[in-house]
């Protein structure tokens, strides 16, 4: 185990974990944003009761998405000190601009609107939540920039032996990263959905505040619905812009060999990287690769042979994260169809309920996986086709590294078990009626 | 607006330097509230009142170091790159710390038992101690140079803890502490308020003693005071602090809690730019040899990226100030026990 290797242990440690919350809050608050202002609209005592539940489960969610992302600007400077000597002429000033554009405004709000509700009117209080969601939103438009940039470097030129900024509008406007950010922002509303959702379901069932609840899984649904169309449209864009920009992760992407017209993808298979062929091929649709790459079923797709060995990522997480992240995503269009369907007559379909609730871990499970079809399949890049992620490493020391890992992985667990462990009493125990 | 690379890369230093300030003067007084919890919060309703007083804003007090480290990374690259991977140990110590400070509000008083909020309770005092002490320690050793050079860092966590190293924790913690005892002495009132004050007033003198000591240790163990051997006229920054640690006093005498707060936010940014003037241009100076260390001029990003940034927080940051101004505003009263009787509240 090499200081490369633990860094990127750590790195994707502390991402996958702080991505566990980061998607909550960004549909979560638009969400509760929303009954907010039905609230100041109407004066409707159930919807100022609903904002504060949602709210009360944003909140500790928010409060372990905050801290952990703290660190995440930091490793790069301890654990990637190369890279960001290397690329922060273009990528730190993205950090930068994330910082002062988004996440004061998202920080700064959220003491206002946690404190203010006797401070300020109900207009602008509910205004102040629509400001957290805004910045919240905007922090993962940066941030995604910045990542889309590491995935298809553009706007920039090699000089003085680094990566100099050339272009800001084309490294703002890089297509890569708008269609990253539309993928990953409508996957996180479906994850809030999903949870929003699931927990009322259990209350439904339960027959516990079915006005409350029914209204909230309404809300939901139909956040739920269109944004798990969205997410699917987008991903489809998306998965033929990398195609084009980096067909080393597609061909991983598919465990796709040999270069072929008219290639087809195969519903499961085994990837035998030693001798870089499928041990055995499940389901397989001619033409469909081809289709699903350039939307032409006779286009040529480029195989993994065709890369050399060291410019290929690992198929094995790529290849399963990919099936598992698509497999979820056509279920959640399901669901969620189901639901419009169900959505007058909730409490007559327990099993639709129950499947519901069950349903809550399962977006969480997509959008690890979709980050991990685009994080391992970007290897054996930092940023692509630019830096190896190899030489991009700080020079410090195993045993540091060692250290710091054990002790990420602690503390996130620990905090996270507890995290997880009060929204789940606090979703069970249910809200407070408004009198 | 085409500005000389040179002329960007100073007005980034002291832009750098600025950001460092603002932090030390938001995120310090919620600091040393969380402190001095075990101290002075002698009953569940006060250690209440003292995490409520910080309660709205500490969030957004705490981004001033995602920007200064931001603004680190997208300015001088080079530095963000050795100083974060030099201090590799410390700085996630202090991260660490703040993750756990940060949960210990939201969390504590989600479950009522004793054992519980006591543990939380720990850790935001931890959690507020340990990184006032270690960013003290951390830009001491800056002030007196870090052992790199081209082949990388040749210290470690003890290295750091040199008797200047630590003198600088001590005065950082010390500042803190007066600062966010001020705080709450302008924010509570009744005993609590009594206890508050009276701390800021015993603090001060220890206060006073040890920035003496650190102006005379920085002459012999720094090369801080070259500029001002150099420019006389920039002792100004130091007598400033000095008018305001003075004013700090005065204002404590007069129970004029907030005008004492303001006037050791002055105190903390003069002392501030007292040594980010005397590290001019240094932002990582290595003790090794002076060719390795990194400076504004040899160490900042490209032009073009100076510019963009520059502009970008020219307009946003002046918002930013006027946001969180508005927010101090709406939350400038004294706090009470019926103010903790709100759902919402910590």
């Amino acid at each position: 185990m090499d200081v490369v290797f633990l860094s990127r242990l750590q790195f994707a440690a502390a991402t996958m974990f702080h991505f566990l919350f980061v998607p909550l809050t960004l549909g979560l608050s638009i969400l509760v944003a929303y009954m907010e202002t039905k609230y100041a609209r109407t004066g409707d005592e159930t919807y100022l009761s609903m904002t504060k539940f949602w709210g009360k489960l944003m909140l500790i969610n928010f409060a372990l998405g905050v801290v952990t992302g703290i660190t995440l600007e930091f490793q790069f400077g301890t654990n990637w000190s190369r890279y960001s000597a290397y690329v922060g002429d273009i990528f730190g000033s993205i950090l930068a601009i994330e910082a002062t554009t988004s996440f004061f405004l998202e920080s700064t709000l959220i003491g206002v609107w946690v404190f203010g509700w006797q401070k300020l009117s109900r207009k602008a209080h509910a205004t102040v939540m629509w400001l957290v969601a805004l910045a919240g939103n905007l922090s993962g438009l940066w941030i995604l920039i910045a990542n889309g940039w590491m995935q298809h470097p553009v706007g920039y030129v090699i000089k003085n032996g680094r990566a100099e900024l050339d272009n800001f509008l084309a490294v703002v406007t890089n297509k890569f990263a708008i269609l990253e950010f539309l993928h990953t922002i409508s996957g996180a509303y479906v994850l809030s959905a999903f949870f929003v959702m699931g927990v009322s379901a259990y209350h439904l069932l339960k027959k516990n505040q079915i006005e409350f609840f029914t209204r909230s899984f309404r809300i939901a649904l139909v956040f739920g619905l269109a944004s798990s169309i969205f997410v699917a449209a987008i991903g489809d864009t998306h998965g033929v812009h990398v195609t084009q920009v980096q067909p080393a992760k597609l061909a991983a992407m598919e465990s796709h060999w040999e270069t072929s017209k008219g290639a087809p993808i195969h519903l499961f298979a085994i990837p035998d990287e030693k001798n870089e062929r499928n041990l055995i091929e499940i389901g397989s649709i001619p033409y469909m690769l081809s289709f699903l790459g350039y939307h032409d079923i006779n286009a040529e797709v480029k195989g993994l042979k065709d890369f050399p060995k060291d410019e290929r990522p690992p198929v094995w997480p790529v290849f399963i994260s990919f099936r598992g992240m698509v497999g979820l995503g056509v279920l959640f269009i399901l669901l969620t169809v189901v639901g419009w369907f169900k959505r007058n007559r909730l409490l007559e379909s327990p099993l639709y309920l129950k499947a519901m609730m069950f349903a809550i871990p399962l977006p969480y499970i997509a959008i690890e996986m979709g980050w991990i079809v685009a994080e391992v399949g970007r290897q054996p890049w930092i940023v692509y086709g630019v830096m190896r992620t190899s030489d991009a490493v700080s020079p410090i020391s195993t045993p540091q590294v060692f250290a710091s890992l054990i002790a990420f992985i602690l503390v996130y667990g620990f905090l996270g078990a507890i995290g997880f462990y009060l929204i789940f009493k606090n979703a069970k125990k249910g809200p407070k009626l408004a009198h | 607006m085409v500005l000389e690379t040179t002329v960007l890369q100073s007005i980034w230093f002291f832009l750098w330097g600025l950001l460092w300030a603002v932090f030390f003067i938001t995120d310090g007084f919620d600091l040393g509230v969380g402190t001095l919890l075990p101290f002075l919060g002698k009953s569940e309703t006060d250690r209440r009142l003292m995490i409520n007083a910080i309660g709205p804003l500490w969030d957004g007090n705490e981004v001033w170091l995602i920007t200064a480290g931001g603004v680190t990374f997208a300015a001088f690259p080079a530095v963000y790159a050795v100083m974060f991977s030099s201090l590799y140990t410390p700085l996630l110590f202090i991260l660490f710390a703040l993750i756990f400070r940060g949960v210990s509000f939201e969390f504590r008083g989600k479950i009522e038992s004793a054992g519980w909020k006591k543990f939380w309770d720990t850790c935001i005092f931890i959690g507020s101690a340990a990184p006032a002490v270690l960013f003290g320690v951390a830009f001491a050793n800056i002030f007196k140079g870090l052992p790199f050079d081209d082949t990388g860092y040749h210290g470690n966590l003890i290295s750091l803890l040199n008797p200047y190293g630590i003198l600088g924790g001590v005065l950082f913690t010390l500042l803190f502490l007066e600062h966010g005892a001020l705080w709450l002495a302008a924010r509570t009132v009744g005993q609590l308020q009594n206890r508050a004050a009276s701390t800021a007033a015993k603090i001060w003198p220890v206060l006073l003693c040890v920035i003496v000591a650190f102006l005379v240790a920085s002459w012999f163990s720094t090369h801080l005071y070259a500029n001002y051997l150099k420019t006389p006229v920039l002792f100004i920054v130091l007598a400033l602090a000095v008018v305001a640690l003075i004013g700090v006093r005065v204002f404590i005498s007069q129970k004029q809690y907030f005008k004492a707060w303001f006037a050791s936010a002055a105190t903390i940014i003069s002392a501030t730019f007292f040594c980010i003037i005397g590290l001019y241009p240094n932002l990582f100076p290595s003790s090794m040899a002076p060719g390795f260390s990194l400076t504004a001029y040899n160490s900042s990003s490209s032009q073009l990226t100076l510019t963009i940034m520059l502009v970008v927080v020219a307009i946003i940051i002046p918002m930013v100030i006027a946001y969180q101004v508005w927010a101090y505003y709406l939350f400038k009263d004294k706090l009470t026990p019926k103010d903790l009787a709100y759902e919402e509240s910590y």
